[in-house]
């Protein structure tokens, strides 16, 4: 190792204080920096921060973002979703392998490019979509690409290639992003008008007693998708014993076709920040922790002036708006590409500097969460809609929505309809009248809460949208009647073999097994005893995996074997002779060769 | 008709077969011993070594199949058996998984037949040639367990599986009872 490169990793280091729980900015700073996070400057990162070695090689080969291997200067990521698959995805590939030679996962000789695909990065709504290093690019066509080939050849910065900026604050200068927001439809929860100071004042009037009280008169449920009571969640984590405490807000928005909290983060970002300061007063907590996933990292700088201007204004810091003994801050940690980080427990992990496993429960984080303190996670629009209802008042806030899930719920919505991007609707809407708003009328299939969650059918958009009908973290993927729908469960299921962290068996196994079944029912090779073994093993699957992404994996099997049964009876025979895998043929296609006759049994 | 031939008339047939395998598993449906004069009062043997019927003489209530396919002649039996048994269970590890035979499924065929009839250090063959008689069934690219060529009902495992393992399981099918195979019918160490 140079001198030069061995004093940046010293710094980067020192920088956070050697502190091994920073690892994760550690070795993303080394990646940024050098374009890989190689053998010697592990070494180096392990006795910097004084952790055995294998600590900080699991962790730089647990995330998508970050490699041993040498990247090129320009990294350049094809977003592979369904959503981009059925709008273009394979044309967008081929024309980057054909313009750079090279493949997926192939560096150009020279060393400039490195050429690789990534799950989601939250642009469904206008795909097919391109990261180049950390810039975004949507709606890309053939033209663009050979046009951003050409231009980065020729030595254009990544960040220079942006022909045109996207709407609202996407043309911040400190997103400047091509980023459209697409957001069709505005309610009077995350995104009404807002002012500044409102509902964190309002809070800090009350004891922190009262406001977890307000949140439940409110009744609200954590947005994410599980929909746990947060008024209780934060209950939990107040009275539980430590010293600390922290507020974690999960902004690693990685379910596939979500892409909601990137509208959140882009419009309103000062209501999350007064919905973690009002949580921090709510628990007792003086930190909280944005974990931001990697595929937003063109958000970070604006996140962060946001934030300084919080602190400005004394939203953040020492006694927060002049209420004596309160204070608060927040500090973003990026993540680096991993889908399991979105599960609470792994996303701590991924805080504390660790590979993005899940943990044990219980303890449950409000016991035990980050760094063993007592721990409230809450998504991006929990928060917004804690604010709000702050501001607002409780009762007014559950007069939104339908009975057990009280206020609006944003829903992001792509593939095949017409005006794809993030509706804000009040809970209880009907699946009918949302497809109607997006113009997805006609749709063949809807998936709801993305892979993790249910395939429907025409005979169910009347069910209502809400926790205890159809249930949401936000993704609405439309598939129109030309959509081969076994291929979208077939890439779900590719999706979470991938995404598994590997550490229970009936995850890492179980979802290979049953991506394996479905691969022989799609050609043709499936008997009727196929969806018995789907259905059973499916269901083993999912009550015995460790955490919310082996739980839920199955479901694209599950509910496409409930709700779209004859795709799959189409597709198997219950063959006498033989098991329709078996090619007695091929089978004796060497003896026969080899003996230069025909068999005496089976004749071609 | 007399009561002993009505009763003849009603029992289920059962066949069974060795295709891949090395005769243990039917060693072993022999070591249930005296207890066969009880198994003959509930079943009529159909195509079987035991009693050398060589072709099925009408359908089976069980197939028991030893050994995996390793050549035609394999499959085409177990085609037979698929064909005229009700119920068909793979009987032992060779069956079940290939067993013995299909070490060689990681060896080219060319290669296994070389080392069989011309390289082998013990191989005494003046002729120089690969047996190739039109007699001789071809063999399989590798050796199949049963389940992979036609649909198989149930395993019993055991290499071979015990006296008393089969014996349960054939009776509890004859009985219409529930199998019970405790621990140490099961148990392989």
């Amino acid at each position: 190792m140079s001198e030069n490169i061995e004093t940046a990793v010293r710094n980067i280091c020192e920088s956070v204080g050697n502190d091994r729980a920073r690892m994760m900015d550690i070795v993303r700073e080394v990646q940024e920096t050098f374009g890989c996070v190689s053998d010697d400057a592990m070494d180096l990162i392990a006795s910097q921060v004084r952790t055995p070695r294998v600590e900080v090689e699991s962790v730089v080969t647990f995330y998508a973002f970050l490699s041993k291997k040498q990247n090129g200067n320009v990294v350049i990521r094809l977003c592979d979703d369904i959503i981009d698959r059925m709008f273009g995805f394979e044309r967008i590939r081929q024309t980057f392998s054909e313009a750079l030679g090279i493949g997926i996962g192939e560096t150009t000789e020279d060393g400039r490019f490195t050429l690789e695909t990534t799950p989601c990065i939250g642009m469904c709504d206008q795909a097919p979509a391109v990261m180049v290093n950390d810039e975004i690019f949507t709606d890309v066509s053939r033209d663009t690409v050979v046009d951003i080939v050409e231009q980065l050849k020729a030595g254009v910065a990544p960040e220079r290639l942006r022909r045109r900026l996207g709407d609202g604050c996407n043309s911040n200068p400190l997103v400047s992003a091509a980023v459209s927001n697409n957001l069709r439809r505005k309610d009077a929860v995350i995104f009404a008008p807002l002012e500044c100071g409102n509902a964190l004042n309002k809070a800090l009037s009350m004891s922190p007693n009262e406001v977890i009280r307000d949140i439940k008169t409110a009744r609200l449920r954590g947005r994410g998708g599980a929909g746990f009571p947060t008024g209780m969640k934060w209950d939990f984590t107040r009275a539980a014993k430590g010293e600390k405490k922290y507020v974690i807000c999960n902004a690693d928005e990685g379910e596939p076709g979500t892409f909601k909290d990137r509208v959140i983060l882009t419009e309103r970002p000062e209501l999350l920040i007064e919905g973690m300061a009002i949580a921090g007063y709510a628990i007792g907590a003086k930190e909280g922790i944005i974990y931001l996933r990697g595929e937003y990292a063109y958000l970070r700088p604006y996140l962060e002036d946001v934030l300084q201007k919080a602190r400005n204004m004394n939203l953040l810091g020492t006694n927060v708006l002049g209420h004596e003994g309160f204070d608060f801050d927040i500090r973003i940690q990026m993540g680096a590409g991993a889908y399991v980080c979105g599960e609470e427990t792994a996303l701590i992990s991924s805080c504390e500097g660790l590979r993005g496993d899940p943990k044990n429960r219980p303890p449950f984080p409000a016991q035990k969460g980050y760094q063993g303190y007592p721990t409230t996670v809450n998504n991006v629009e929990t928060f917004c809609c804690v604010a709000r209802i702050l501001d607002q008042g409780a009762g007014w806030f559950s007069q939104i929505g339908s009975k057990g899930s009280t206020g609006t719920k944003l829903l992001s919505i792509a593939g095949d309809c017409r005006r794809p991007g993030v509706y804000e609707v009040p809970f209880g809407i009907k699946l009918s009248e949302v497809l109607e708003l997006a113009g997805g009328d006609g749709a063949a299939a809807v998936q709801m809460g993305g892979p993790s969650g249910q395939m429907v059918g025409p005979e169910e958009y009347d069910r209502t949208i809400c926790y205890d009908d159809l249930a949401t973290g936000g993704a609405m993927m439309v598939f129109g009647p030309n959509r081969d729908l076994l291929e979208v469960v077939h890439y779900f299921m590719e999706f979470f073999v991938e995404e598994s962290c590997g550490y229970c068996t009936p995850c890492r196994v179980g979802n290979v097994l049953l991506k394996e079944r479905l691969e022989k029912i799609m050609q043709g090779k499936g008997e009727p005893a196929d969806l018995q073994y789907l259905e059973e093993l499916g269901t083993s699957v999912k009550s015995t995996s460790r955490c919310g992404l082996g739980q839920t994996s199955p479901n694209p099997i599950l509910t496409t074997l409930k709700n779209f049964r004859p795709v799959y009876e189409k597709l198997v025979t219950e063959d006498q002779e033989f098991r329709p895998t078996f090619d007695i043929q091929q089978a004796l296609g060497e003896a026969k060769a080899i003996a230069g006759r025909p068999s005496m049994h089976f004749t071609d | 008709m007399t009561k002993e031939q009505e009763h003849t008339m009603a029992k289920p047939k059962i066949a069974t077969t060795s295709l891949a395998g090395c005769f243990g598993c039917h060693m072993s449906i022999l070591d249930i011993d005296d207890r066969i004069l009880q198994l003959v009062e509930l079943i009529e043997f159909d195509k079987s070594p035991i009693n050398d019927i060589k072709e099925f003489t009408g359908e089976c209530l069980v197939g028991l199949v030893e050994g995996g396919c390793a050549n035609e002649e394999n499959v085409r039996v177990l085609q037979e058996f698929r064909k005229h048994c009700k119920i068909l269970i793979s009987l032992g590890d060779c069956a079940i998984n290939g067993g013995l035979p299909a070490m060689r499924n990681t060896i080219p065929l060319q290669e296994c037949l070389d080392e069989a009839y011309l390289n082998g250090p013990t191989v005494h063959n003046p002729s120089g040639k690969i047996p190739n008689d039109p007699e001789i069934p071809l063999l399989l690219d590798k050796v199949y367990p049963c389940h992979e060529v036609v649909k198989v009902d149930y395993h019993l495992p055991g290499c071979p599986p015990s006296a008393d393992t089969i014996w349960q399981a054939l009776t509890a099918l004859l009985t219409d009872k529930p199998l019970e195979l405790p621990y140490e019918l099961i148990k392989y160490d």
